[in-house]
């Protein structure tokens, strides 16, 4: 007997008579008794509620809490408390992907609300239903306009993209014969001369950069989504998507495909996922993009309806043939990112991002002031810049542990410091102190 | 119960000068962020308070249906119960304010549980490594081809760019296959379901040395297992490939057999399935691949960190909670449920193979079929009586596959209720076909019009307020 298997034995006599069988063992008879496995895994007892939680609070004890300044692309936002009670409502949280339109208004309600703020957020005209995550989403991307672009199947990435994002790229363009080329940075910004004499080389689907870029620097695209086009190579731009509700965004770049991550609009960072990756895409390219896509109909009764939508791109459908391989993407992830953005709301993000901007300002202007610090380039930055210092990295930066904090990430020579509105400037000040040793 | 004015989009709900947030007061002085960096059309998001906004989506979720509102038997996908202990350790502050570039040293507990459920599901599966990257089950056999094709790769071997499939395989196999620039060659399966062997040994002998891997699931995906599979696997490596294995229906496994001791070198687990984490509506899963020894340099890196780590935590509090003494009775017990449902309906739905099954089996519709209903019709029927429909019309071996996964979790007394309304169905349409035909009648919507949102999608608010204008 367990609680989670209500079968009693008067249950399994009557079942296993009616199943043809006289015992549980016989249900196996046709598996081969050399493969056959029998007796015990060798993994712990089974373990009461009350022992499990003593495990994890063991397993948690050895994790130090520190206060976050780190970002590299995953950023400590602000988690309003509607958003874990709403997100565990059983009819959310234990619901499966909404093939029966009928019983998933729910589901299917959300994921349009979600496409169209992700479209407003980054300036598109469409949204899928989420990806796994930005660096995913990025790869997607690049797929995608290898397959849009004839016979073309050259992508040109920015220098200043996160490597974390480039090393999947890589990935995925190894296994799909994609060539990918870096376009140099000059300045710690994208060399457009350099991206206009490798596009004059032809053979190019497409163009990658980041904005903020890796270094937190928020660069000026102008001329770029001209460039790329003139060469019949698609734009694609990703976003940190928090920042985007008071940046230029991709739309208005110019470009085709907006790519990225979700996690900034509060979602915790839980050791690196489940976060949400987003695409959106001018209007047309919807049938070329991957992942599920949900659209407005009218059902037998005449009422407005929810249902998944160009369903012919996917996978069960088109098979080798599909857009994409993906099935399950983040759906409660989407659900969360849509609570976030009807909270926060058009004024609320704006708020948000002037605090984030703010304080990493406050932040940067202290360091300096400290002498020991100085910004590698001189260029404007949102939430997160790029300093250097003048002693010993790793020292600092145990330094920094000690007195519990997460001083950002050491990258190359230099440390990426990042501050979203949940610093204080108490916190800020102390971070300064420490560094100021 | 639901309020029609807060099942409205959220963007109607919103009005100018709302708010639902609150934010500390901005005490850095004085820094504005320039007016060239920012964007010149706002977004347009909602303005809503917060009741409004928790009315919204309460209201929302009244118009789903989860595991925990009823019985879901979709074959293919083990809608098993969700435990909520999973939920609590998931939310566990020590583990959610963790940024992954947090330094070793100071994230023992993380990392630790990373191998515990590594070595648990190493025990599980009969392999020696696994990678957690993966975020769902099809990001993971994209992740499992890539390895193996990394494999290839480093023994200098270019040709093998092709893989076996079953023609009963589900579409992310060939799809990921087509996104790791693999081809694939599909093979027949007999008439009882499984894989013809001498079609099998034809494409060997033609095609051996193109011959990436053979990709399947075991038990298949009609819920037979492939008793050959001994065989099946030496064929595979004596020609150089190596055998893949689709995780989708390890359930039936646990407490039978390893995928590892079938001969498999490389597989996924859907934890969203077979180890309880919850489907969200459609994800976040998680896909961890695991490989024999030997395979796990050729890991490809398809994500920065450990993939959907909140997931992973959740499974491994089902290991824990489950332990070895209950592990072993996941297998036997949705073995059961699954025969006992095919041998209460098979007198009314058609069941083209009339064996045992492993947890789910299929149904090629009713048995009548002179009456029109369609599997379709019975599936849209059976929402009117609280039930999920199960899987419909997957595999594509039969025109009317009605795919049944009962799981573990379900007691006798819900499948004796579902056999009752599977024939209450069955009759109806006999006596009264258009009811059926017309279902569902007792859901917030009916039937929707597939066609139209195709011909004309409207994906967002701002499309659906131009397209009334």
């Amino acid at each position: 007997m367990y609680k989670y298997f209500p079968h009693t034995q008067e249950d399994l006599q009557a079942m296993m008579e009616k199943a043809g069988v006289k015992t549980l063992d016989g249900l196996y008879a046709q598996i081969p008794e050399s493969i056959r496995f029998r007796g015990d895994y060798r993994i712990p007892s089974e373990m009461s509620e009350m022992e499990v939680r003593d495990t994890f609070a063991k397993l948690g004890s050895q994790n130090e809490q520190l206060t976050c300044f780190a970002g590299y692309g995953i950023y400590d936002h602000y988690t309003p408390s509607v958003i874990p009670s709403l997100l565990q409502r059983s009819e959310f949280l234990t619901s499966y992907t909404p093939y029966q339109a009928e019983i998933s208004q729910g589901t299917l309600h959300y994921i349009f609300e979600y496409q169209s703020m992700m479209a407003e957020l980054t300036g598109m005209d469409i949204s899928n239903a989420s990806m796994y995550d930005g660096t995913t989403a990025a790869a997607e991307g690049m797929m995608m306009a290898v397959a849009a672009g004839k016979k073309q199947n050259k992508v040109l990435v920015s220098g200043t993209l996160n490597p974390k994002t480039r090393e999947v790229l890589d990935t995925y363009a190894l296994h799909q014969g994609i060539e990918l080329e870096t376009i140099a940075e000059k300045d710690g910004i994208t060399d457009i001369d350099d991206l206009k004499a490798k596009l004059a080389q032809g053979g190019v689907a497409g163009v990658m950069v980041q904005q903020p870029n890796v270094y937190g620097i928020v660069e000026d695209y102008t001329g770029f989504a001209e460039a790329c086009h003139d060469q019949k190579a698609l734009f694609i731009m990703d976003s940190v998507a928090a920042d985007l509700a008071v940046l230029k965004t991709p739309g208005e770049w110019g470009a085709d495909i907006a790519v990225g991550d979700g996690q900034s609009l509060g979602i915790p960072m839980l050791f690196g996922g489940p976060y949400v990756g987003y695409m959106c895409c001018t209007e047309k390219l919807i049938r070329k993009m991957p992942g599920r896509i949900v659209g407005m109909t009218k059902d037998n009764r005449d009422q407005r309806a929810f249902v998944l939508t160009l369903q012919a791109r996917e996978q069960h459908i088109r098979r080798q043939k599909a857009t994409s391989n993906i099935c399950s993407n983040q759906s409660l992830m989407a659900l969360f990112v849509t609570i976030y953005l009807s909270l926060m709301g058009k004024q609320g993000m704006k708020e948000a991002a002037r605090l984030s901007y703010a304080g990493a300002h406050y932040l940067c202007d202290e360091l300096q002031k400290t002498g020991r610090f100085s910004l590698v380039y001189d260029q404007p930055f949102f939430n997160e810049f790029y300093v250097k210092y003048d002693g010993d990295i790793d020292t600092l930066y145990q330094r920094f542990i000690d007195a519990g904090f997460l001083g950002g990430v050491k990258f190359a020579d230099g440390i990426l410091f990042a501050v979203t509105e949940k610093r204080t400037k108490e916190e800020i000040d102390n971070l300064v102190k420490i560094a100021a040793l | 119960m639901n309020n029609k004015l807060y099942g409205s989009l959220i963007f109607e709900l919103s009005k100018e000068g709302r708010k639902g947030y609150s934010l500390p007061k901005n005490n850095f002085g004085d820094y504005e962020i320039p007016a060239s960096m920012q964007r010149t059309e706002e977004a347009q998001l909602p303005e809503c308070d917060e009741l409004t906004v928790v009315r919204h989506y309460t209201n929302l979720s009244n118009n789903n249906f989860g595991v925990d509102t009823g019985f879901y038997p979709l074959g293919s996908c083990t809608m098993k119960y969700n435990p909520k202990i999973n939920e609590e350790m998931a939310a566990l502050p020590q583990f959610q304010n963790l940024h992954p570039q947090q330094p070793a040293n100071t994230v023992k507990g993380a990392l630790a549980l990373v191998s515990l459920l590594e070595r648990s599901l190493c025990e599980l599966t009969g392999l020696a490594h696994f990678t957690f990257k993966p975020y769902a089950g099809a990001h993971g056999e994209l992740t499992g081809l890539m390895t193996i094709d990394n494999y290839h790769r480093s023994r200098g071997d270019m040709t093998r760019k092709k893989v076996i499939v079953p023609d009963s395989a589900h579409g992310t196999n060939p799809a990921s296959a087509a996104v790791c620039g693999l081809e694939i060659i599909e093979v027949k399966s007999l008439a009882d379901g499984t894989v013809d062997f001498e079609d099998l040994q034809r494409i060997v002998a033609e095609q051996g040395a193109e011959i990436a891997a053979m990709m399947m699931t075991n038990p298949n995906t009609l819920g037979l297992f492939e008793t050959r599979i001994p065989e099946i696997a030496k064929l595979i490596h004596d020609c150089g490939g190596l055998m893949y294995y689709d995780g989708a229906n390890l359930n039936p496994m646990l407490g039978a057999c390893r995928p590892g001791d079938m001969g498999f070198d490389v597989m996924h687990i859907n934890l969203h399935k077979t180890f309880s984490t919850p489907h969200g509506g459609g994800g976040p899963g998680s896909g961890p691949v695991g490989v024999r020894e030997g395979l796990q340099a050729f890991f490809p890196v398809v994500s920065p960190y450990h993939g959907n780590y909140g997931v992973m935590m959740r499974a491994y509090a089902y290991i824990l909670s489950l332990g070895r003494e209950h592990v072993k009775e996941v297998g036997p017990l949705a073995t059961l449920n699954a025969n006992y449902i095919k041998e209460s309906l098979k007198d009314v739905y058609e069941l083209p193979i009339n064996t045992i099954c492993c947890h789910e089996f299929v149904f090629d519709g009713l048995k009548d079929k002179s009456t029109g209903v369609t599997t379709m019709d019975v599936a849209k029927r059976l929402l009117d009586y609280g039930y999920h429909a199960p899987t419909i019309y997957f595999p594509l071996l039969f025109h009317e596959s009605l795919m049944i996964e009962p799981t573990e979790n379900e007691s006798k007394e819900t499948l004796d209720g579902f056999i009752a309304v599977m024939r209450q169905i069955a009759e109806e349409a006999q006596t009264d076909p258009e009811l059926v035909k017309s279902a569902p009648h007792d859901t917030p919507i009916g039937r929707v019009d597939d066609v139209l949102a195709a011909k004309h999608p409207i994906t967002t608010y701002k499309q659906m307020v131009n397209d009334k204008n």
